[in-house]
């Protein structure tokens, strides 16, 4: 199987199914032309290989990206918009947030909204909290949105392609820092089902359940432990809305013993809803409290030594593991 | 209207200043791992920043964007403490925790650097509302880019600032470029400065390679404010001679539009202007000269020599 990067699979994602589909067109800051020459990025090339009709760079106008991505999904037209930074989802977000995600509902169900937003996401460039700041239970908590976090090269194509044939709005959240981490991608039609998680490692003693970025700190973790004997199952949601329950009431009903790792902050995160889920149907099953391990909850800091301090670590996780066993 | 002598070598001080402080940081950001972040730089544009910033009195407040350097230090930034910042050091300004993208110096008047694009005025609009509200003298003036006004932020607060004839002037500091798009591929107007009919409030075009024109017309602008006859918009056309930030290699910028705005170089034109006014020696000048460049290697100094915070103070000025 071929070597890309998640960068360079996101690109064959969007290459295959602008050609599959006319109706698919991007729009964005810097989707066509870009500051940076990076053939790594995701939309790299695709203005050349598709032309201005299809790849839109836009006036630096979040509210307008977004509202043109409802008002032509409602159209029929399969838009996948970029917003650039995490942080500026919040200019985007009436659109998405009281728009996208309500009108299919507000109309009876007459309507459908095909679009997709992708949002670059993630600490660890050291451009402080207005450039870093992970949103995605923002979106979660939003009825209405199908909420995509990938963490492999190969999941990162396989939901993306999933998520531009999806009828519904998909906010997919793509963390930077993974853009240049290669990894296995099946050539041509590979597509990973919105709403299903996947074991990563199969073990016994303790569940990691993560998403994104974080999935490679809980492969650290899980390897320094496997040298004391501890078997560390790793469950990466991969889409949070639909959430997959039964996969990780399965994998916690095995281990009986459960920790959630994300990069996002603590209260109020995604993880919290993880862990309500399984207090309420697999309470019985648990031998220990189950544990968080997640950002402090604080900006994200731009000095170096303070924004590492910010991104949870195999250390911090390995700890939480040792602490319920 | 003739500058007095003292404004026109305060200007050339900080045009000098703001040039070598950022010269500088353009060589450490090719020291790996020495700057953290993006370098966003403001090179062949000072005279915006430097210009409206002069003409303005302790009292006003600006509120800046990601290109803030030049108007940092002409409001009296202290060179290290933004150093100190830039590099994420404890010593720095904002105790490493703002990096270089969102400088905040409230004590000098300037509390607010937003690298979200366009957060900028309505945040001045409301600092303008507070001067008007306790009847303050001080004014306050907003720096944008010109992609900035691409943003509904950006007309919000306009139309607001002119409803309710808020003390602030809106700075459209233009450099041709928003990212790699030009000014035509983001706009049809061709004036910035047009938008500003549409909130009626004055609209003023003024180049911005020329801090003496900048400097007059943001004293009107001001005067205008400070009695109470509400909001400006300065449009300043002027050009970044780097990219968009310091890992930008500016395959869209083309070589020889780039070479004719260096021609245009602000700090070059108030040096000549000033000499040619005999306003200052040649010894005098060179007096100058090495007094700014001991301020930015004694800002590099300091910012070398401070510690790193400690991973814990992370935690530190955290409220909920
Ligand atoms: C809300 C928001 N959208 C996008 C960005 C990314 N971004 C940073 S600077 C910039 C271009 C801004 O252009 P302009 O306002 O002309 O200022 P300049 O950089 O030219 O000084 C963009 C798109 C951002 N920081 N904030």
């Amino acid at each position: 199987m071929p070597q890309l990067t998640m960068g360079q699979a996101l690109n064959q994602a969007l290459k295959e199914e602008m050609t599959r589909d006319d109706t698919v067109f991007l729009a964005g800051e810097g989707v066509g032309v870009s500051i940076h020459d990076n053939p790594m990025l995701p939309t790299a090339g695709l203005l050349k290989d598709f032309g201005p009709r299809r790849v839109r760079d836009t006036p630096v106008s979040e509210a307008a990206i977004a509202g043109l991505a409802v008002g032509a999904a409602e159209a029929g037209l399969k838009p996948v918009v970029e917003i650039m930074f995490n942080p500026f989802f919040t200019l985007a977000s009436d659109m998405i947030v009281n728009h996208a995600a309500k009108l299919r509902y507000l109309s009876g169900g007459k309507s459908t909204f095909p679009l997709v937003v992708r949002i670059k996401s993630g600490a660890g460039f050291g451009a402080g909290c207005q450039h870093s700041h992970n949103l995605e239970a923002w979106a979660a908590h939003c009825p209405g949105l199908k909420v995509i976090m990938p963490a492999t090269a190969a999941d990162a194509k396989g939901l993306l392609k999933s998520a531009i044939r999806d009828p519904n709005p998909v906010v997919f959240f793509e963390d930077m820092m993974l853009y240049f981490a290669p990894g296995p991608v099946p050539e041509g039609e590979h597509l990973v089902p919105i709403g299903q998680a996947d074991v990563k490692r199969p073990g016994r003693d303790v569940t990691v359940v993560t998403w994104s970025r974080m999935l490679g700190v809980a492969f650290k973790a899980a390897e320094q432990l496997a040298g004391e004997g501890i078997d560390v199952e790793i469950l990466d949601l991969r889409t949070l809305v639909p959430l997959d329950r039964a996969a990780i009431l399965a994998s916690v009903r095995k281990t009986g013993r459960l920790v959630v790792l994300h990069e996002a902050t603590r209260t109020g995160g995604f993880a919290g809803e993880v862990a309500a889920v399984v207090m309420e149907q697999a309470f019985e099953s648990l031998k220990a409290p189950l544990r968080r391990v997640t950002g402090p909850d604080i900006p994200v800091p731009a000095s170096p030594p303070l924004e590492r301090f910010y991104i949870p670590d195999a250390e911090q996780l390995v700890k939480a593991i040792r602490g319920i066993l | 209207m003739t500058i007095p002598k003292d404004k026109m070598l305060e200007m050339l001080h900080f045009l000098m200043l703001s040039r070598r402080f950022e010269e500088a940081l353009t060589d450490l950001c090719r020291i790996e791992g020495k700057i953290p972040g993006m370098m966003i730089l403001c090179t062949g544009q000072e005279a915006v920043g430097v210009g409206m910033v002069a003409a303005l009195r302790p009292e006003d407040v600006i509120i800046t964007n990601h290109r803030s350097h030049a108007h940092l230090l002409t409001k009296g930034a202290d060179p290290k403490v933004l150093m100190a910042e830039i590099y994420g050091k404890r010593t720095g300004c904002n105790k490493g925790k703002s990096g270089t993208l969102h400088l905040a110096l409230p004590e000098i008047g300037a509390p607010c650097t937003s690298t979200v694009v366009g957060a900028g005025p309505p945040i001045a609009v409301g600092r303008a509302f507070a001067q008007q509200y306790r009847n303050e003298p001080g004014i306050t003036v907003c720096f944008v880019g010109d992609g900035a006004t691409g943003e509904g932020s950006f007309h919000e607060a306009l139309n607001l600032a002119s409803l309710w004839r808020l003390p602030v002037i809106f700075v459209c500091e233009n450099n041709r470029y928003a990212g790699a798009q030009r000014q035509e591929e983001h706009t049809r107007i061709e004036n910035i400065a047009d938008r500003a009919a549409g909130y009626r409030m004055p609209g003023v075009v003024v180049d911005g390679n020329d801090a003496m024109s900048v400097y007059t017309t943001a004293l009107d602008a001001r005067a205008r404010a400070a009695a109470g006859e509400g909001p400006t918009l300065i449009e300043c056309k002027t050009y970044r001679w780097r990219g968009h930030g310091e890992s930008d290699p500016q395959l869209y910028q083309p070589k020889e539009e780039i070479a004719a705005w260096r021609a245009l170089c602000p700090v070059a034109r108030m040096r000549d202007a000033v000499r040619a006014r005999g306003l200052i020696s040649a010894e005098d000048l060179k007096a100058m000269e090495a007094r700014v460049e001991t301020l930015v290697q004694e800002a590099i100094r300091f910012a070398e020599e401070s510690p790193y915070p400690e991973p814990h103070e992370a935690l530190e000025d955290v409220y909920a």
